[in-house]
């Protein structure tokens, strides 16, 4: 791996203006970098600000949102400052994003070879029969097998699985650097998930890109994750390579999430749960964000919270447990 | 989609006997006859009349009466105005069917150039001062009755300021080419206004919700994550498909084309299709009422018809067979 991070994010900010008195504060100064060819996953429940972290690297925060401070780089290049125009041409071309939904992500009324070759024409120059073509050898690059035909089908005509193939299509079809899938396969077949993950993973080597994977699911981070990022209360609460994470969880917000998988070797009558939901961005406690809900809590932690700290070379924790080089009681 | 089209119009035939027989029932069911109301020569003996009826087939059975009206409206002979001696249907309605239809289509342009920009733009911007303008006026548009407005209308725009003719279609008659165009459009501009008014309101709000809709939608988002410009993410991805239940619209619209007018055509004597409704209304001109009745009902079916077909061309989803 190289050294210059396929993307670079440093103290971002990303808070919704509710009203004159709230503001929800979906991501809330956090960092982190992701090397070429690596596959980062960031996992949280709903609410924890995965996926506004997400639209804030495609720049596709919606208002009352606003991206309020810090820096984003894609192959060392700031992103934040560019022009709406200039971001247009980064879009699908250096950075390219699949959604939860498959269902609903392709437009109705265009036919598949008309939605993947727009953006080979608006981002590659090819022309109308170029990006035709292209774009049946990337639907069999990603495994549908009537390419020919349905290039001139309607997203209806399709199945979910399907779809998703053909968002994953659009996304490889101009070589990003980087491939943010955000929830990719909540939507799907039980069946299907697994075979377009494992189609996820070969395109990654295949065209050389860094993924970032945005799941709740710890299942698939452990299978196809090089590194964990967990967040929560738009804050990452811990880092750490997967091995390390699963296995050496410090977090108890980590240690609750993964308690709540059932796990083969074990029969226990009801899985963990973390009490309670995840409290609105515009309330979070004051102290750590985690205080409420958290088993271990102390006095302190409803005071103040502390900051990610290192515990080793790769493992970071945001939890006065750790203070003192991660010695737990 | 042509073997649906062909079916949709072999339904017409029974949905067009169903018509008749109901104008034919309700003018049937209306009081009095061409004799009747009428000042009679006291000199005629009423024998006379009644050997009239006779002769008029008057007397008939109901049955064998509408089985004589229909098949003789098959051949497209609606018959004699019973007002205008001597005149047959064809022949009034034709003369007024024009005026009713340049009216009608002037109010629908009117229409969609106002409402379709200003709903896209309202969309766009919502809760933004032109946004609550527009949405004042269009409830506005919709409260105020037709009539009421194009008496508005002329008292202000034609009779205070003198900006446009009170009524009628045309200045003069000796004029030819672009002169006669421009009078006749300068004639339409405020029954056109007030024809438009409810449906510029109604297609205002349609267009607003359905581009606020889209925007919003899952495929907007992916359009724009593939870095499509904002005029393309706008203009391709969002109005195609905001404009479908506008097409819906719109094709019961083509029916209110005729009809709508039978209210704004009398207040400025507009000599269309409505005003000879009326008339013949007033008049008891039966052969007349029911012709454009059915004429109607017609426009309506066909605008339905209309609607549907374009509805799956613009739509993929929707497929007839």
């Amino acid at each position: 791996m190289s050294n210059d991070p396929v993307l670079d994010v440093e103290q971002l900010k990303t808070y919704f203006y509710l009203d004159e008195e709230r503001v929800a504060k979906a991501v809330d100064d956090i960092s982190f970098s992701i090397y070429p060819g690596e596959t980062v996953a960031l996992v949280g429940e709903s609410g924890s600000g995965k996926s506004i972290t997400a639209l804030s690297i495609m720049q596709l925060i919606n208002k009352p949102g606003k991206i309020v401070g810090g820096s984003i780089s894609i192959a060392s290049e700031e992103i934040l400052t560019l022009s709406s125009k200039q971001m247009e041409k980064i879009r699908g071309n250096d950075i390219a994003m699949i959604f939860q939904e498959p269902m609903t992500a392709l437009n109705p009324v265009f036919t598949i070879g008309n939605q993947i070759s727009e953006i080979l024409r608006k981002h590659k120059k090819l022309s109308n029969k170029a990006a035709q073509e292209k774009a049946i050898n990337l639907l069999k690059t990603v495994g549908i097998s009537r390419a020919e035909e349905i290039v001139n089908e309607y997203p209806h005509q399709l199945s979910g699985g399907m779809r998703q193939r053909v968002m994953i299509a659009m996304a490889i079809s101009c070589d990003p650097k980087l491939l943010i899938a955000d929830e990719p396969t909540t939507a799907l077949d039980v069946t299907i998930q697994a075979q377009i993950l494992d189609l996820m993973a070969d395109m990654k080597e295949k065209f050389h890109m860094a993924l970032l994977l945005i799941t709740h699911d710890l299942g698939v981070v452990s299978e196809y994750a090089d590194r964990v990022m967990v967040m929560y209360g738009g804050q990452i609460v811990e880092e750490a390579p997967t091995s390390k994470l699963l296995e050496l969880t410090k977090h108890p917000y980590s240690q609750g999430l993964l308690e709540s998988l059932p796990k083969l070797e074990e029969d226990v009558d009801r899985l963990g749960t973390i009490k309670g939901t995840v409290p609105p961005a515009y309330d979070f406690p004051s102290g750590c964000r985690f205080s409420s809900r958290c088993p271990f809590v102390m006095e302190k932690c409803k005071q103040s919270s502390t900051d990610l700290k290192k515990i080793d070379q790769d493992h970071f924790v945001r939890c006065y447990l750790y203070e003192n080089g991660g010695s737990e009681e | 989609m042509y073997k649906y089209i062909i079916r949709r119009i072999l339904v017409f035939i029974p949905m067009l006997i169903m018509l008749s027989i109901i104008v034919f029932a309700l003018a049937k069911a209306a009081p009095g006859d061409p004799f009747t109301g009428k000042i009679l020569d006291p000199e005629v003996d009423p024998a006379v009349f009644e050997q009239q009826r006779e002769a008029l087939g008057l007397n008939d059975p109901l049955p064998v009466q509408y089985v004589n009206w229909a098949s003789k409206i098959a051949t497209g002979n609606f018959g004699e105005s019973m007002y205008y001696k001597g005149r047959s249907v064809q022949s009034l309605i034709k003369e007024r069917i024009v005026n009713t239809l340049y009216l009608g289509l002037f109010a629908l342009a009117i229409t969609l150039i106002v409402a379709i920009p200003i709903g896209i733009y309202s969309a766009r911007n919502p809760y933004s001062i032109l946004d609550y303008s527009a949405t004042t006026f269009g409830f506005l548009g919709l409260a105020i009755p037709n009539f009421f407005f194009g008496l508005i209308a002329i008292y202000f725009l034609a009779i205070k300021l003198g900006w446009f003719p009170a009524q009628g279609t045309i200045t003069s008659t000796d004029v030819s080419g672009w002169t006669e165009v421009w009078d006749r459009v300068h004639h339409m501009v405020l029954p056109g206004i007030t024809l438009g008014l409810a449906g510029t309101a109604t297609y205002m709000r349609y267009m607003r919700s359905e581009v606020l809709d889209v925007l919003g939608s899952d495929y907007i988002r992916t359009a724009k994550a593939k870095g499509m410009s904002e005029r393309n993410v706008l203009y391709k991805h969002t109005l195609r498909n905001a404009i479908i239940p506008i097409i819906t619209l719109m094709g019961f619209e083509f029916g209110a084309l005729l009809s709508g007018a039978i209210i704004t055509e009398q207040v400025f004597s507009y000599p269309g299709l409505g005003t000879l409704f009326i008339n013949s209304i007033t008049n008891r001109d039966y052969p007349v009422i029911m012709a454009i009745t059915l004429l109607l009902g017609v426009t309506i079916l066909i605008g339905n018809l209309l609607a549907d077909i374009f509805y799956s061309i613009v739509d993929p989803r929707i497929r007839y067979d």
